[in-house]
């Protein structure tokens, strides 16, 4: 599909606002949950890519229709790698750290069905993001 | 019944040092005997990041935030915020600024400690998906620069942002564009160096995973603004994960015409092509780039002519670094105002630092320039491993210097790190502690840089091979007081009559660490360097355990009689220190 104006760029982005509004403000009209991997070459090395795969086994087992995991790169904090953001409408988003493969399933069963926190892994970002808004 | 209040208690290693695991320990029980444990969950969380205010207590879904929490302050908060609903005012952030309270952490001043500018998407959009990109208004930038400006009016934008180059050097990026854009000829081009070598430094590679369409959008931007019509990434087949989410975008953005032919109907064509590099280090420099694109060996020219002159097959050549470009498409879409108005004087907007070394929180943090050094080991990185004293920070890798404590407080740009003999470099800081050795700090350096060296010029070839052959001799304790004349003198002339920044920037982390730190080249040279552990004979009981734990067995001696460590075989690695329970154990 090529774009040959600003017109039409925007339209394009006006049409993609429900995935945004969701990860930064938990606000969405879809319905669907997000679970964000950081999956950079720190992410990976830390084991991210197993519980990828891991969170796509126990989503399937538990027939989570609405729940969406999504790929996205580093966000900094090697130390806690691998990172795992879930954006669930109506909570803010948050951050989970060293959410190794064996973590996955407490992870699901807490933070998505129960919608409630997992303990010792929960992080709040320290910085804000001023790049564009 | 549903949760009607979170209390999130820090627990990264900053809060956990002044008691916030008992926090959590009393939190909970106090929720226990007031019978609400199925209103009030206690959470510990990980590091918050503003450790200087720690310990740190949040509160949801009131959004409040209290810092600096003690453990008899659980009590109030108890008794005040979660049964009664009212705020603790006391033991809100206090703004020196605003000179008032801030309840909510998103307000306070201290929570833009980091901004992010170039990492704006790291870890917030999926890298190999372009719909994602062009929700955060990706290519937007480009579409409003194409269809609303000339290029002179995007090369204005530049200047005035005072956006300068983020891959050591500082050249200012607007400059340039203007001086590519004003030669004659319509065959131009764009390069992205990707070549990013310093040891320690990784947020090039970081922002081509996670979000390489940033990149591809600010490359064309510059295209338009110089009148090329090609860009090129060159980048080290080191990062193969990189390479795949850099192709995946470039093939993503041709689907919808963000490179190509007639891109968003202006008549201007772009497209971009990737070329691998080996790794070299002195690639990172941009005539050795541009030679090692070409197919030669990568080895530097004299300068001038510019690339901006005579670049990429003799024609006129921008070559910018990966931060640089990340930080454009915010600028067009925000203006050159707000960026600006970030920064200090002379160095505008963030920059990106990898924290490495010694340091609680490793990992990468984007600050605006002028940050101290001590807010960034301290409030954000949550300070040294152990608690052990902090020494210096290694910046610049191996074209850098050290800094030290007395320079802590010193705003952080590109002219206050060259006027205490460091440089910005790509933005690398290696912590260092106590317990760091100076000259071996600079004699890796060293070995870096004579091995990288491209051995085109004398100075830079031979030259730090003679200075790598010194420090060597130093610390095999075989040196003496006049090698560190010959050090300094040799370092003087190969900074001064090296062909390329490579050489002339390799000198400097020991000429930086000989002013700082002459005392410890100085033991090494009149060899009164110990660096064997030794027991106090009169503290050791004979317990043994020194002897048990030590790796090399070096440690002698019978039960209850004080042991021997044969200072020729010790190794220096501080397991007898640590075990020693009768601190009979000296450090070297």
């Amino acid at each position: 599909m090529a774009i040959k104006s600003l017109e039409e760029l925007r339209k394009l982005r006006a049409s993609l606002q429900d995935s945004v509004d969701l990860r930064e403000k938990g606000e969405s009209t879809s319905g669907i949950t997000e679970v964000l991997i950081g999956m950079g070459t720190c992410g990976i090395a830390a084991g991210a890519r197993d519980t990828f795969n891991e969170l796509l086994t126990i989503i399937e087992e538990q027939k989570l229709s609405k729940v969406k995991v999504i790929s996205v790169g580093c966000l900094g904090q090697c130390s806690l790698e691998p990172t795992v953001q879930v954006n669930m409408p109506g909570r803010e988003p948050l951050i989970y750290g060293k959410i190794t493969e064996n973590r996955v399933k407490e992870l699901v069963e807490k933070v998505i069905i129960k919608q409630g926190y997992l303990d010792e892994n929960l992080l709040i970002p320290s910085f804000t993001k001023d790049g564009v808004k | 019944m549903k949760e009607r209040i979170t209390v999130l208690v820090c627990g990264g290693t900053g809060c956990m040092a002044s008691d916030s695991n008992e926090m959590v320990i009393q939190l909970k029980q106090r929720i226990k005997e007031l019978k609400m444990e199925n209103e009030v969950t206690i959470i510990k969380t990980g590091c918050f990041g503003f450790c200087g205010q720690g310990p740190i207590i949040k509160i949801q879904p009131d959004n409040v935030f209290y810092v600096k929490v003690k453990l008899e302050d659980i009590e109030e908060i108890i008794t005040e915020h979660i049964v009664k609903g009212r705020v603790v005012e006391r033991l809100l952030f206090d703004d020196p600024k605003a000179n008032e309270k801030v309840k909510e952490h998103k307000n306070m001043d201290f929570y833009k400690k980091q901004m992010r500018i170039a990492l704006r998407n790291c870890g917030f959009i999926n890298p190999e998906d372009i719909s994602e990109y062009i929700a955060v208004r990706g290519y937007e930038a480009l579409a409003i620069v194409l269809s609303e400006n000339t290029s002179e009016e995007v090369i204005t934008i530049m200047k005035d942002s005072k956006l300068r180059g983020r891959g050591g050097g500082g050249f200012p990026t607007g400059l340039k564009w203007e001086l590519t854009a004003k030669q004659p000829g319509n065959e131009k081009y764009v390069i992205c160096n990707a070549d990013e070598g310093d040891p320690g430094a990784f947020m090039d590679r970081s922002i081509l995973e996670g979000d390489p369409h940033s990149i591809l959008e600010a490359m064309a931007i510059a295209g338009y603004a110089m009148g090329a019509n090609t860009g090129i990434v060159y980048i080290r087949a080191e990062y193969p994960l990189a390479i795949h989410r850099l192709e995946t975008a470039i093939k993503q953005a041709r689907e919808y015409n963000f490179l190509g032919k007639d891109l968003f109907g202006s008549g201007f064509d772009f497209d971009i092509d990737i070329r691998l590099g080996a790794g070299a280090f002195v690639c990172g420099e941009e005539t050795a780039l541009i030679a090692s694109i070409e197919g030669h060996r990568g080895e530097p020219t004299k300068k001038p002519p510019f690339p901006s002159e005579q670049g990429y097959k003799d024609k006129p050549t921008s070559v910018n670094n990966v931060e640089t470009f990340a930080n454009i498409p915010s600028i067009i879409l925000k203006g050159a105002e707000w960026f600006s108005s970030i920064g200090t004087e002379n160095s505008k907007g963030t920059k990106v630092f990898a924290l490495a070394g010694k340091i609680n929180n490793i990992g990468l943090v984007e600050v605006p320039m002028g940050t101290t050094l001590r807010e960034i080991v301290y409030d954000i990185g949550g300070g040294i491993i152990d608690g052990k004293e902090f020494k210096a920070v290694q910046t610049g890798g191996p074209s850098g210097g050290v800094i030290t404590k007395e320079h802590l407080d010193t705003p952080i740009d590109y002219e206050s790190l060259k006027a205490i003999g460091s440089m910005m470099g790509s933005g690398g800081m290696i912590v260092l502690d106590e317990d760091n050795d100076m000259v071996e700090i600079s004699k890796f350096y060293l070995d870096f840089t004579q091995d990288e060296s491209c051995g085109k010029c004398t100075p830079c070839r031979i030259g730090t091979k003679r200075m790598f052959e010194i420090l060597e001799r130093l610390t095999n304790l075989e040196g003496c007081p006049e090698d560190l004349d010959i050090l300094e003198d040799l370092a003087h002339n190969i900074k001064n009559s090296s062909l390329c920044g490579l050489g002339q920037s390799a000198p400097n982390p020991v000429l930086s660490t000989l002013h700082y730190f002459r005392e410890e080249y100085e033991a090494y040279a009149n060899r009164t360097i110990s660096k064997s552990y030794k027991i106090i004979e009169e503290k050791c009981i004979g317990c043994t355990k020194c002897s048990r734990v030590c790796p090399v067995e070096c440690i002698t001696g019978k039960v209850k009689v004080p042991h021997i460590i044969d200072e020729s075989a010790c190794i220096a690695c501080g397991a007898c220190f640590d075990a020693c329970r009768f601190d009979a154990i000296i450090k070297p």
